[in-house]
């Protein structure tokens, strides 16, 4: 629709305040959503956008405020009531029974599919949904064996068969390769000529430029403005979020170093699945060198990452930090040598039951100041969690609140500021090891992030960065290894750096072949 | 030895003893799926017989299943509360209750005790009903034609009115798992809470259901060890069947109708012992066979450590996990 009010009103949220022990998350916010638009929701990490997506879905209650669908006063005290009112919901984690076929998982808690399962019928009505937005999944198959951009599809497909006209999409991109984004886009523009409504919540500001009609700006659980797109542009987007404008290029202050930290040869690694991931993959990074590695996720990458820190097996080849050969060694031994992880997921390495503190002092309590022999001490835990905290902004009650209660960005930022932190009495990290350091963080956590690697390669840190985001890859890195089916099929200098080499690079073409 | 008729005769002790085990794994096998593990299903079992054996004699066998049935439900019920309202840690309870199964059944079935319900139940009841540790067993009843079956026919079709139940309940919860709305959603609590909720499944009253059908069949094991197999009481005469009921479902790797055929695997051993004892076979072949089932279920269990494996059957993701929303 692009501009033009005269649409129906499908969501009215009216003055809408939701407190969380010590948080207020949504402090009197309005909110509209027009058929046939696609409506971004911008908003730094903790500002409160998926806590109203939640409030809309019924997964949260209100405690002030009214929502109106479709010019009627409604109740939602349940996803049920929300589906009831047309509304589907896409999480920040997908939401899929991954033993469950397709079709399973979207007649999931419907009603009108009868009390006997007829899977001919769903099938077909699924088939038809998938062919119209020209989709390749089979209903039979099992979500497992799904890709993270098909699985995307899948939560489409559930809220597409319930006949949902309002759509809630919780940072769709952050997981899809930049083609599945592109899909994506194009399915949800087209969604919007069908006349459904779209909320897009995301930090990308391009991706809100490029398939939005409206913004809807966010900051401490309140809205700081809404705007066409078209009369808006990213760095006031930016200004509005964050209050200042961004750094977006990062100066170098000395050359690397002649010393190679990393060394790895012709390293081979299985996956989960006991099938090759790496191939025979060899590389070196220097004292104060950032190697990025592109590629579309599932090349072997994220194998490749846990294999150095030391928590996946190598079948063959060598890895040899500092002149040593810490092949196999354990991740315990990768943590005292001054290697730092940071994972792509943070659900691998966060303790959600456990407290921001507790989180933070994980890789370091078997230490002074933290252990006395046995004993723990929990003040100077507390003092070290509160360091941290403010260093790293992390947006948290108090640092006993259960990190599974922080908003997904700020989750990262604890994960960052514990990896980052060496062990106590000894230096800051020597290798740092970031696979996608900064998937579903907002843009001035982003650049908080990126300005931290870039301090610590200047410090003298060996970094590999892992990530699909070219446009990052090419502003941290000195050199880029562009990894494909496990093996790497080139390396470019910073010279040579360039998007359409890279993205040949990156489906298999060689390095000739993509010049 | 191994002539036709003794082949008949174990295939159906096969039968009788396991279903025992089909009934209680049956109810175990809804429980599980929807992320309710049951430890007190021994207690549950040694309930129903308890309350078979007083109310068969009392007002006779139908009025006895449904007793028996409402008050394994109502022992559930217990479960649920604590394990899905109270988020109480599901071990810890089910083994307390298995506790309390063993306890209350002693309790009512103590001679002065026992007196005192049967006469309320029925003051017309004669001084032999009232002191007797037997009662009248369920008749079996011989299916036309199917029972004339050559070696089969015999064991599957000349049973008891609750082995065909047993039969029936098992295609039927396998269809309804399986093949319906309920079942989906019966799975998908099991599996992944927070997205059923999401998807408007109400997870507290699957788990509640779930939980509610499984003591009834625990219950109706009981009822069925009693007055369908072996109708003389002793205390604690359940004798750890609940636990290998248990086993069972894992067998079974959570499907009913493969709990039909460890049902009466575990029935056949249990037979085979007896009898090759009673044909004076060396001890520790018996010995060895009592044991066969337990391989079979820790062979399972190592195979389902496999992700592959894990993915393809369908292992309850969060079994013995409670589910809060916010
Ligand atoms: N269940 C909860 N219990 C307590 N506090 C919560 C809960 N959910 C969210 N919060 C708090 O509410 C605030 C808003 O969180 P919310 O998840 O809505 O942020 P967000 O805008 O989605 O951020 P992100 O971009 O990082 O996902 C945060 O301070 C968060 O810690
Ligand atoms: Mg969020």
């Amino acid at each position: 629709m692009r501009g033009g009010d005269s649409r129906e009103i499908l969501v009215e949220m009216r003055g809408i305040t939701k407190r969380f022990p010590n948080v207020l998350a949504n402090d009197r916010v309005d909110f509209t959503l027009l058929r046939g638009e696609v409506h971004a929701l911008l908003g730094e990490n903790g500002a409160g956008k998926t806590t109203l997506m939640n409030i809309l879905y019924g997964l949260y209650r209100l405690d002030e405020g009214e929502i109106w669908i479709k010019g009627r006063r409604v109740n939602i005290r349940s996803p049920r009531d929300a589906i009831r009112n047309g509304i589907g919901m896409v999480h920040q984690q997908f939401r899929l029974i991954p033993t469950h076929t397709v079709a399973e998982n979207v007649i999931l808690g419907l009603k009108e599919a009868g009390f006997y399962l007829n899977y001919s019928d769903i099938n077909e009505r699924l088939r038809e949904i998938i062919s119209f937005y020209g989709w390749n999944i089979s209903p039979s198959a099992r979500v497992w064996q799904l890709s993270a951009g098909e699985k995307q599809q899948v939560e489409l497909l559930k809220a597409l068969y319930r006949k949902a006209d309002i759509l809630i999409l919780d940072e769709p991109t952050s997981v899809l390769t930049p083609q599945e984004t592109t899909q994506l886009f194009a399915t949800l523009r087209k969604m919007a000529g069908e006349g459904l409504g779209i909320i897009l919540i995301s930090h990308k500001l391009d991706e809100v430029m490029q398939v939005s009609d409206r913004v809807t700006v966010m900051r401490r659980g309140r809205v700081v403005a809404t705007k066409p797109t078209r009369e808006t542009n990213p760095n006031e987007l930016a200004n509005l979020m964050v209050g200042r404008p961004l750094i977006t290029s990062f100066e170098r202050l000395n050359k690397p170093s002649e010393k190679p930290i990393l060394r790895v040869e012709n390293l081979r690694v299985l996956d989960d699945k006991g099938l090759p991931a790496v191939r025979g993959v060899s590389f070196t990074i220097r004292r104060g060198e950032i190697l990025g590695i592109a590629g579309v996720t599932g090349n072997g990458q994220q194998e490749l990452a846990e294999t150095i820190a030391g928590i996946r097996k190598a079948v063959s080849g060598k890895i040899i930090l500092d002149d040593m050969d810490v092949t196999n060694k354990g991740s315990m031994f990768m943590i005292r040598q001054g290697v730092a992880y940071i994972p792509a997921e943070s659900s691998k390495c966060v303790a959600y039951q456990m407290s921001v503190a507790e989180n933070l002092v994980m890789k370091s309590f078997r230490y002074e100041p933290f252990s006395k022999s046995i004993v723990i001490d929990w003040n100077s835990i507390k003092q070290h969690a509160e360091r941290l905290i403010d260093a790293f902004s992390i947006v948290t009650p108090s640092p006993n609140t259960r990190a599974g209660n922080l908003s997904g960005g700020n989750i990262q930022r604890l994960i960052l500021a514990r990896e980052l932190t060496g062990l106590p009495g000894s230096s800051a990290p020597k290798l740092i090891i970031a696979t996608y350091p900064t998937r579903g963080l907002d843009v001035a956590a982003t650049e908080f992030v990126r300005r931290t690697l870039i301090q610590n390669r200047d410090q003298g840190a060996a970094i590999l960065l892992v990530s699909e985001d070219l446009e990052e890859i090419m502003m941290l890195s000195d050199r880029i290894a562009v990894m494909y089916r496990g093996e790497i099929v080139g390396v470019l200098e910073q010279r040579e750096f360039d998007v359409e080499v890279i993205g040949m690079m990156m489906t298999g073409a060689k390095r000739g072949e993509a010049a | 030895m191994a002539d036709v008729a003794w082949i008949e005769s174990v295939l159906s002790g096969a039968v009788q003893a396991g279903t025992v085990y089909l009934l209680a794994s049956l109810g175990e096998v809804y429980a599980e799926r929807s992320g309710i593990l049951n430890l007190g299903l021994e207690g549950m079992m040694i309930i129903g017989v308890a309350v078979s054996f007083i109310f068969t004699n009392a007002l006779g066998h139908g009025a006895a299943l449904l007793v028996t049935m409402l008050v394994g439900g109502l022992v559930a019920l217990i479960l649920a509360f604590m394990a899905v309202s109270l988020r109480l840690n599901q071990i810890v309870v089910g083994l307390a209750l298995t506790l309390f199964g063993l306890g209350l059944s002693g309790f009512i079935t103590s001679a002065e005790i026992r007196k005192g319900i049967l006469l309320s139940l029925n003051p017309n009841l004669s001084e032999a009903t009232l002191v007797t540790q037997q009662a009248p067993k369920l008749p079996n009843i011989a299916i036309p034609v199917l029972s004339e079956i050559p070696l089969i026919g015999e064991p599957l079709f000349n049973q008891n009115i609750l082995v065909y139940v047993s039969y029936i309940l098992a295609i039927v919860m396998w269809f309804v798992l399986f093949r319906t709305r309920f079942g989906l959603s019966l799975r998908s609590v099991g599996e992944n809470p927070a997205m059923a909720d999401a998807m408007g499944v109400n997870v507290y009253l699957m788990r509640y259901i779930a939980t509610v059908i499984g003591g009834m069949l625990g219950a109706l094991a009981g009822a069925y060890l009693f007055i369908g197999y072996q109708p003389f009481w002793q205390e604690g005469m359940t004798q750890g069947r609940g636990f290998i009921s248990l086993a069972l479902v894992i067998l079974a790797t959570w499907s009913p109708l493969r709990a039909i055929l460890g049902a009466y695997l575990f029935g056949g051993v249990e037979v085979l012992q007896f009898r090759l004892q009673l044909l004076g076979v060396g001890a520790q072949t018996p010995q060895f066979l009592l044991m066969l089932p337990y391989l079979v279920t820790i062979v399972t269990l190592t195979l389902l450590s496999f992700e592959g494996v894990k993915k393809r059957i369908g292992v309850p993701a969060a079994l013995a996990t409670p589910y809060s929303r916010e």
